[in-house]
């Protein structure tokens, strides 16, 4: 295929084919580092808060929280919300960008995905530890029973049920089989008969074969086509959750676009945020490039802007409409008592993304960490924006309240985190965290030594 | 043969030592038993293993399943006559605690009492009730009830008290001593004839009559006035100018059940009415009927009597008579005595002022304006405040005299509610024979050397004659739970006479009442008949047209000229509508009962002006010291005279139990005794700040409407010309109402609720009715905090106007069964869903408690069980229960027809589906239709102002049907197109001055 010279090569370092294969798999090879050790130990810790909160929450009762009669939903479905939308950028990168053709993709694809998974995990804990009764949670799944008891289609907690479910079940799907040719080179690589044996097992018996790559590709295209829609399904369903409501701040049309874009603007924050380290810490830098970065933070740019745009429709609108209660609203998030939240989703959302413009600081891998960590924060208060700032004063003035998290609830969702990077660095120790057989796919046409022999 | 393994050497002696020692040689049956032993465990075929296999998982799965045994269900042997198992029963009685008067039925489920209901053959409370009428049930299941006889402290048997006591008695009797019986007002015809009977035993008693809230001001104008010590019978319903001096008489003041059923009979808009009474208020901190008077105008206590002498003197100018020149009120009211003159003899001003002055002065007026026979009738007296305050002064310096050598305290609490605390201690402690009477721990029983625990009203004989001439029946509908015995049994019975009250109180009736009596054969005809009505009507009356010394009034008036004015702060002494003088401290239905006016629960404060705030530095919840003596926390309340701090009476108990124990502070202490007369204000108050704040726990934080049209208000002058005034947007909304979806129909029944803000006062009684009904928890003071309480009905108030000078506006609010129901939609299990009447229904078996349809309900009256209030979660030991609800003997109140709710489940009005259901089986079992009323929701059931209506919407004669079709009607929020099945008429107040 041909690439245009004055394209900056995706992997850097006269590579070859066994020099790639040995970058990669060089993390997971030996015994972690002391830092490995660390990061598992702190991220373990983080769990177990979130394991002694999910334990009180419980036993005890949502009352553990401080959520009231009139904010039935607070960190929680922030929280859940988040993840989601965390999880949009792997699926995205790896389904839209296969479609779209952008050979960028192959470095980042597979942490994405494996970042996307572990979200989309965390998020799916946030509807179960929320219910009431979580031992009868079962409850929203339509199956048949002698009682007759069906569940409510018209509700969109129930879409929610099957949209993540779905996108999960596709995603991991997607991604396995994206690992499995990864897999049989860890698995010739591998230097113990008991790994050899495992990574044989998970490998599904792959030889590298012309049939089997032919399968091998078709499945994968199959599967980025179903899996594109589902990226803009999941957020679309999850934004019906606050659209279909009647409270004023909730019900809002622009809701599944603005959901979307904000989704995909968290993800990709979120994986740059992991990839910054994670190429730091794996010593990747030559695979996953400053061109990546560049790349992913343009995504931002773009994303960013569409939510700041939808921010302000939602304002236009709230005064277009003259609608009373939705005014009063929106006045309320920017000038009320959680005016502090909407402006820190604001700066971080609106405001610090517009430094991308700049391409000193759109290559600026520190300033882009940064940058990726206010995007994070930004969109964590959206989301607390959203769900808290429109509850807590709606249509009856009498049953206005505030809202205050316990520690419990921090407890749930720095848990969360916790198990998040707990099972990321895991990953990095069982998987290649770069898809092997993608980059050197494109290793010929965008490889360093490549460009440069056809300079020369 | 098979090779022997052994895993250690014990193990291969042992079964050597076994074989060969243990086993008598040759014992074939042991032998025999050993092998099939060995063959029954080693040879387990498929079988078997599934048998038992198959058991295990079936017994498994049913223990399992088991939720919760069922404990201490113990069925009836014999089934008792006329008790059908899950079919309630009936029975009237009365409800009088010394202050409240009502005639109740009350309703109870296998054998235990569980809901006071209005008793509508009364005509004095004619159905109506209030919050503490309908909270009295649970104090029934109290564990703060003496549930023994005590002497010293001591548990013992009656025979073993009575003994002690008749000793001791009989010692004073000899020696010509004096014995007390303090007591509440006893309206009790019966009641009073056994104290009577007690003091003919013991020649040298006498009876002391010691009412917390008293009437001595009126009692003893009434005696200069009319020669007379009385409280007339008041008609608010035959009044077109009500003016009011500080007289909360829709609260707390003398009779208000009966006077809220009369004052909105004349204020209702519905039925083709037109007028409205106007009703002028004149107070210091806001009470329940300030706040719903056409006009409040500020005042502070010590300017009540110049502004009432300022009326006098000007009514007296109007009736031609000389006047005097008064002071100069602060404000005029010149023109309220054109418009009463105008409405003579159709007018009724009251006072609840504790001076005997100002009520001879109101007297006056009256007499002026020729209200006495029309709106004031002496011919009928009320029965309730009979006490005066230097009855109980007297006693007291009898007291420390020494001079009295038994007291037996009956019914009343002196030792927390008597301002001279110290003084009455001093004097209980030289007295040989004290004995309290309380069915309550309490603190003054706690000073006495016996404590003989009285019943509970509802294990009680009594009865009560409210006014002249209405009599009522109060009757045991459960047997003494603990070893109590009635007061009037333990009087009887230490003054030597046959200790049965019941046939002491038929005796009575059929002797004394029977004559009064026409239509029944016999005596006994005429007991039952009024057992089971409650109520006994004779037309007695007292002496009719008494003399009157109108001199006396203008002696007053000639008296406010020496008067002064201060600026000083003054308190305010009151009672509320929730634990009121603080007997019914211990209910935590009425402890969680948010204030109608500042809606705080679980504590008593200062209500300060936002005026007065500002001015000394203050903030709500600062802690503050009143006069050096208590502590309490600020709240400030728009409305409050800007000089004029309010306390609450009726807190800071010490010894009534969990959980009033240490609520709020007591102000009676702060309470002053001038020349004999208790008085409720005081002036030169000293406000000291002190460090540190102290929560409340307030049900609303919000007071504005924000300019919604939430509660809509018109005037009377713009509802005549246009009776949709100040409903115009129900007009203009309704053509905007379209649905992509046919609407929902309703072909059988459509259960509908209208509302009228007009004459809902906000007593709350609706709202303990509902807790009672349908088993609300109560959550406690940090769960409240919280914003967590669990009222299935609240009643919204907001604030319009000026901080400094507000108007009070009340909706109640309940679930709006909306048809078309944004919880309903969003409920991912379907568990609320909408019934083929119109009832939104909420399925708590199916609830997983996401929440998402609290979010979506745009009037927030769903309610989440954060935590195992009831004690019905799966998991064992994580009760919340701070104020002991769930106790064994406070769960004896809970109605059987309604589940009890677990943790993490939604809660809701029902519309009492209960009684919806209850009824259509009676229907259905007579075969007939239902009759419109028939069914009354206990919200609907307990209102004294009859502002609920309920029925069916699709009887267009129902009364509900015409309510809808009122142009006041509207629904709340009714833009969103949540098509709400309870509808609100709007306020109207009468501005026509």
């Amino acid at each position: 295929m041909y690439v245009s010279p004055i394209r900056e090569p995706l992997i850097r370092g006269n590579k070859d084919y066994s020099q790639v294969t040995k970058d990669i798999l060089a993390p997971m090879a030996g015994t972690p580092s002391k830092y490995w050790y660390m990061g598992i130990a702190l991220a373990l810790s983080a769990a177990l808060f979130g394991a002694w909160a999910t334990y009180v929450t419980l036993f005890t009762g949502i009352g553990s929280w401080g959520l009231n009669k009139t904010i039935g939903w607070g960190w929680d479905i922030t929280n859940f919300v988040w993840w989601v939308g965390i999880g949009h950028a792997g699926t995205f990168i790896s389904a839209i960008l296969l479609l779209f053709r952008q050979k960028w993709r192959t470095s980042i694809n597979r942490s994405a995905e494996a970042m996307t998974l572990i979200a989309v995990m965390c998020a799916g804990f946030f509807p179960l530890i929320h219910m009431g009764r979580l031992f009868l949670g079962f409850f929203i799944f339509p199956y048949p029973n002698t009682r007759a008891l069906w569940v409510n289609f018209n509700s969109p907690l129930l879409w929610d049920v099957f949209a993540i479910s779905t996108y999960f079940a596709v995603s991991l799907i997607f991604w396995y089989v994206g690992l499995i040719p990864d897999i049989g080179t860890v698995r010739d690589k591998a230097k113990t008969k008991i790994r050899k044996a495992i990574y044989g097992f998970l490998s599904f018996g792959w030889t590298g074969s012309a049939k089997h790559w032919s399968r091998h590709e078709t499945v994968s295209l199959i599967l980025a086509g179903l899996a594109a829609p589902l990226v803009l399904s999941v957020h679309t369903i999850v934004s019906f959750d606050f659209a279909t409501s009647v409270i004023p701040g909730w019900h809002t049309t622009i809701f599944p676009p603005y959901f979307v874009s904000g989704a995909v603007f968290s993800g990709f924050a979120m994986v740059l945020t992991l990839l910054i380290i994670t190429r730091k810490a794996l010593h990747l830098e030559e695979y996953i490039t400053v061109n990546h970065i560049e790349s992913m933070n343009k995504i931002i740019i773009l994303t960013g802007s569409i939510v700041g745009i939808a921010y302000m429709t939602e304002f236009f609108i709230a005064w277009y409409s003259g609608n009373e209660y939705e005014m009063f609203t929106f006045v309320n998030r920017a000038f009320g008592p959680y005016a502090w939240a909407y402006w820190i989703m604001m700066t971080c959302n609106v405001i610090t993304p517009q430094l991308f413009w700049f391409k000193k600081i759109r290559t600026n891998v520190l300033i882009t960490f940064i940058i990726s960590i206010f995007v994070n924060i930004g969109m964590w208060f959206e989301r607390f924006v959203i769900v808290v700032s429109s509850l807590h004063r709606d249509y009856l003035p009498s049953s206005w309240s505030m809202y205050t998290p316990s520690v419990v609830e921090v407890g749930l969702y720095v848990g969360t985190l916790g198990l998040f990077f707990t099972l990321f660095l895991l990953f990095i120790r069982v998987f290649p965290v770069i898809a092997i057989a993608e980059v050197k796919s494109v290793l010929k046409t965008s490889g360093e030594n490549k460009n440069h022999s056809e300079h020369e | 043969m098979e090779k022997k393994y052994f895993k250690s050497l014990d193990e291969l002696t042992i079964d050597f030592q076994k074989d060969n020692s243990n086993q008598p040689a040759g014992d074939k049956q042991s032998l025999l038993e050993m092998q099939q032993e060995v063959t029954s465990l080693s040879s387990a075929t498929r079988r078997d293993f599934l048998k038992v296999f198959g058991f295990t998982v079936a017994s498994a799965a049913i223990v399992s399943s088991c939720e919760q045994p069922v404990r201490k269900a113990i069925p009836f042997l014999i089934q008792p006559e006329n008790l059908v198992p899950g079919v309630a029963n009936y029975y009237a009685s009365t409800f009088f605690d010394g202050i409240d008067y009502c005639s109740i039925l009350i309703k109870v489920r296998d054998g235990r009492p569980i809901k006071i209901e209005g008793n509508s053959l009364s005509s004095v409370t004619a159905g109506g009730t209030n919050a503490r009428t309908q909270a009295s049930v649970l104090s029934l299941y109290d564990n703060a009830r003496y549930k023994n006889p005590m002497a010293k402290g001591v548990e013992t048997s009656w025979e073993d008290v009575d003994q002690q006591i008749q000793n001791q008695l009989s010692a004073i009797k000899t020696k010509g001593g004096k014995v007390a019986i303090v007591s509440p007002t006893i309206i009790s015809p019966a009641t009073q004839a056994v104290i009577n009977e007690f003091i003919a035993a013991y020649p040298g008693s006498f009876h002391v009559q010691y009412d917390t809230l008293s009437a001595s001001s009126i009692l003893k104008a009434n005696e200069k006035f009319f020669g007379k010590a009385f409280v007339p019978a008041y008609h608010f319903e035959k009044a077109e100018t009500i003016v009011s001096f500080n007289a909360d008489f829709l609260g707390n003041w003398l009779s208000p059940i009966e006077y809220t059923k009369q004052y909105v009979k004349n204020r209702k808009l519905t039925e083709g009415q037109r007028t409205m009474s106007h009703h002028v208020h004149f107070e210091g901190g806001v009470s329940l009927t300030g706040s719903n008077a056409d006009k409040r105008i500020q005042i502070r206590p010590s300017e009540e009597k110049i502004v009432i002498a300022n009326l006098y003197a000007e009514i007296k100018k109007l009736a031609g008579l000389s006047s005097i020149d008064v002071l100069a009120g602060p404000v005029d009211v010149k023109e309220l005595a054109k418009q009463l003159w105008a409405k003579k003899s159709k007018s009724l001003v009251v006072t609840g002022s504790d001076d005997t002055e100002s009520q001879l002065m109101v007297n006056g007026i009256n007499q002026l304006l020729e209200n006495y026979g029309s709106t004031i009738d002496t011919a009928v007296h009320l029965k309730i405040r009979k006490g005066t305050d230097d009855q109980m002064e007297l006693f007291v310096k009898e007291l420390n005299a020494g001079n009295i050598d038994g007291v037996i305290l009956y019914d009343v609490n002196p030792v927390y509610d008597y301002p001279q605390k110290d003084l009455l201690t001093n004097g209980l402690s030289k007295v040989g024979l004290s004995i309290s009477t309380s069915v309550m721990n309490d603190e003054t029983a706690l000073l006495c050397g016996f404590i003989c625990p009285d019943n509970h009203y509802l294990e009680s004989w009594n009865d009560a004659e409210i006014k002249t001439g209405f009599y009522s029946l109060a009757q045991p509908a459960i047997r003494p739970i603990f070893k109590t015995r009635q007061a009037q049994e333990s009087l009887l019975k230490w003054a030597g006479k046959p200790a049965d009250f019941r046939i002491y109180l038929q005796n009575y009736w059929e002797t004394i009442q029977y004559p009064k009596s026409t239509g029944y054969l016999s005596s006994t005809a005429f007991w039952n008949a009024k057992l089971h009505d409650g109520v006994f009507e004779s037309s007695e009356k007292e002496v009719v047209n008494l003399p009157f010394t109108i001199t006396t009034a203008d002696a007053a008036l000639t008296n406010t000229k020496n008067a002064t004015k201060t600026d000083s702060i003054e308190l305010v002494l009151y009672v509320n509508t929730s634990v009121g003088t603080g007997k019914h401290a211990n209910n935590p239905w009425l402890q969680e009962l948010p204030d109608p006016i500042s809606k705080i629960t679980w504590d008593n404060y200062i209500a300060l002006s936002p005026k007065l705030a500002e001015q000394l530095g203050l903030e709500d919840e600062q802690l503050v010291k009143i006069n050096n003596q208590i502590t309490l926390p600020v709240a400030i309340q728009p409305g409050q005279e800007k000089n004029t701090v309010s306390v609450a009476l009726g807190y800071g108990r010490e010894n009534a139990g969990i959980p009033s124990n240490g609520v709020g502070q007591n102000a009676y202490h702060l309470m002053k005794v001038v020349s004999g007369e208790k008085k409720y204000w005081l002036n030169e108050v000293s406000l000291e700040k002190v460090g540190g704040t102290y929560p409340i726990a307030r049900t609303q934080t919000h007071h504005s409407m924000e300019g919604r049209a939430i509660v809509r208000e018109t005037s009377l002058e713009e509802y005549l010309t246009d009776p949709s005034a100040g409903n115009e947007l129900h007009k203009e909304i309704q053509p905007h109402l379209k649905s992509l979806y046919e609407q929902r129909k309703f072909d059988g029944l459509h259960w509908a609720m209208s509302i009228d803000l007009n004459v809902c006062t906000g007593c709350n009684a609706c709202v303990i009715a509902c807790s009672a009904e349908n088993n609300v928890p109560v959550v406690g003071k940090d769960q409240v905090m919280m914003r967590r309480e669990m009222h299935w009905i609240r009643i919204d108030r907001y604030y319009s106007g000026d901080t400094d000078n507000p108007e009070f506006v009340r909706q109640p609010v309940m679930c709006q069964h909306c048809d078309n129901a944004p919880c309903e939609n969003v409920c991912p299990v379907a568990a609320t869903t909408h019934s083929n009447e119109g009832l939104n229904q909420m399925a708590y078996n199916r609830c997983i408690g996401t929440r998402y349809c609290n979010n979506n309900c745009p009037y927030k009256v769903r309610r989440f069980n954060f935590f195992d209030y009831t004690g019905a979660d799966v998991f064992q030991g994580n009760k919340k229960d701070e104020v002991q609800m769930t106790t064994d003997l406070r769960r004896l109140v809970l109605n059987p027809d309604v589940t009890v709710r677990a943790k993490g489940v939604i809660e809701k009005c029902s519309f009492c589906v209960q009684r919806i259901q209850e009824k259509k089986l009676v229907a259905k079992t007579e075969n007939r239709q239902l009759f419109d009323g028939e069914i009354k929701p206990a919200c609907a059931q307990s209102c004294p102002a009859e502002a609920i209506v309920f029925g069916n919407l699709n009887d267009v004669h129902s009364k509900v049907a015409i309510n809808f079709e009122s142009e006041r009607n509207y629904h709340l929020l009714e833009e969103l197109h949540t098509l709400p099945s309870v509808g609100y008429l709007t306020k109207v107040k009468n501005t026509i001055a």
